[in-house]
């Protein structure tokens, strides 16, 4: 736990994309998710990267910020990288010593490496960043059923909150020398942690019910639908629709 | 792609379920024990040289029932939206790896914790956990192996991965359960009256 809160670092402002209405940039990201999705040419996936990369720089993320989220993900990747060549039966690409790799083993860990690399800079452009207050709206406003609106809204907020407390919480373990390894000791203190951490939260919780109730709160917000979908976010929307169209000939044709 | 639409299907179907127990003045208590867990699962737990993190599948299912299905859809949209982590086309199929182990599981031991001392109770969560961490693995499993037979020899190996995962998740749940039991049992979800 010495590196508490590893893959909790904000994403910043996209200062291009905030202009856009938020329901756009949600249907963006399923729709280039999407098509990342159906594509099929290694090629093709492997050309799209850097075009990736130059999109992510120009909406207003730096190189190394990009670089540092997806190495994280390689973490998770790798695994399956690696022993996809191994594994998957089919004639041989190269042999490396005892060791075999097939054609079709390697065929399919460069293709599933690419795409959830595409997906994941898609997603860490487009998506990431937006407000969650801001998300919530263009959710509800795309049709999800207003309770769950509503859940993600308050969790949202107390993330924030929840967050601080957890921060108090690993400060004063850290003020008593707490470092973590793999012990007994320390699952038991992480036990604790979650327990103490879940008192606080439940108190929190009642209070800010009690607080929410005596001004009349019944289980429902109004939601302020401020967005308007404008030119801009046209503009947009005909320029990605054109580039996935782009995009999905060019695979059937090769 | 059947295995995306399949488990879209079967995330809404419990996700409205979950909506549907739920009442509308109880959102802020529920909001606020998915966001809790949420930023528990943010922490790194040092396994070996490595570390992992938490899923507390077990947790939110002996915490929120059928609610788990909302509160598990919510943090993964946060997670997607504030850090732009996770995949949107597996929404579905994560959220029910996730809810569903807990869920079932839950349902089975929420009778038998009323009734136990609090170290017991321990133990039961511990299992739940456990159970509940290889029920993900196994579904994350199924849903790649149904998606491609390429995929199965090299998945025996990513399942074994887990194994860590559940015995680490098991022993916090646990210890978390038991310091719960002890210090504030009233939050504690199930029967109060039968409290030791």
């Amino acid at each position: 736990m010495s590196d508490a809160f590893a893959y909790g670092s904000d994403p910043g402002p996209r200062p291009l994309l905030d202009r856009l209405d938020a329901r756009m940039r949600v249907a963006a990201t399923f729709t280039v998710v999407l098509t990342i999705v159906v594509l099929r040419s290694p090629f093709l996936l492997a050309a799209l990267v850097p075009v990736a990369v130059m999109l992510a720089v120009l909406a207003g993320l730096s190189v190394r910020e990009l670089a540092r989220r997806l190495t994280h993900l390689e973490g998770f990747l790798v695994i399956l990288a690696l022993l996809l060549p191994v594994t998957v039966p089919g004639p041989n690409f190269v042999v490396l010593g005892p060791v075999a790799l097939s054609q079709p083993g390697v065929e399919r860990a460069v293709l599933v490496l690419l795409r959830v690399n595409l997906c994941a800079i898609a997603i860490f452009t487009l998506l990431a960043g937006l407000e969650p207050v801001r998300f919530g709206h263009a959710l509800a406003r795309l049709g999800m059923p207003a309770k769950l609106v509503h859940l993600l809204l308050f969790a949202a907020r107390y993330v924030v909150l929840i967050r601080a407390e957890a921060g108090r919480l690993h400060d004063a373990m850290r003020a008593r020398a707490f470092r973590g390894k793999t012990s007994r000791h320390t699952l038991r203190t992480l036990g604790h942690f979650t327990g103490q951490l879940m008192v606080r939260a439940f108190e929190r919780a009642e209070r800010i019910d009690e607080a929410m109730r005596c001004r009349g709160f019944v289980g429902r917000f109004v939601l302020v639908a401020d967005g308007r979908i404008g030119g801009t976010d046209i503009f947009f929307a005909a320029l990605t629709g054109l580039g996935l169209a782009l995009l999905i000939t060019m695979d059937r044709l090769t | 792609m059947p295995v995306i639409a399949g488990g879209a299907a079967v995330a809404a179907a419990g996700i409205a379920i979950g909506l549907k127990a739920l009442d509308e003045r109880e959102i802020p208590k529920t909001a606020i024990l998915a966001a809790t867990f949420f930023v528990v699962s943010l922490f790194a737990v040092p396994i070996g040289p490595s570390s992992v993190h938490l899923l507390l599948g077990g947790l939110v299912g002996l915490f929120l029932g059928v609610g788990a299905f909302p509160a598990i859809f919510v943090g993964l949209l946060l997670q997607a939206v504030m850090f732009g982590f996770g995949g949107l086309t597996s929404l579905g199929v994560d959220t029910v790896n996730m809810a569903l182990p807990g869920v079932a599981l839950a349902a089975l031991a929420r009778p038998l914790m009323a009734r136990t001392a609090p170290a017991t109770r321990g133990l039961i969560g511990a299992t739940v956990a456990a159970l509940a961490v290889l029920g993900t693995a196994g579904g994350v499993t199924l849903a790649l192996a149904l998606s491609s037979a390429d995929y199965v020899p090299a998945l025996k190996i990513v399942a074994l991965t887990y194994v860590p995962l559940a015995a680490v998740e098991a022993v916090i749940t646990g210890f978390a359960i038991a310091f719960l039991a002890r210090v504030k049992p009233e939050i504690l979800p199930w029967p109060k009256e039968a409290r030791p």
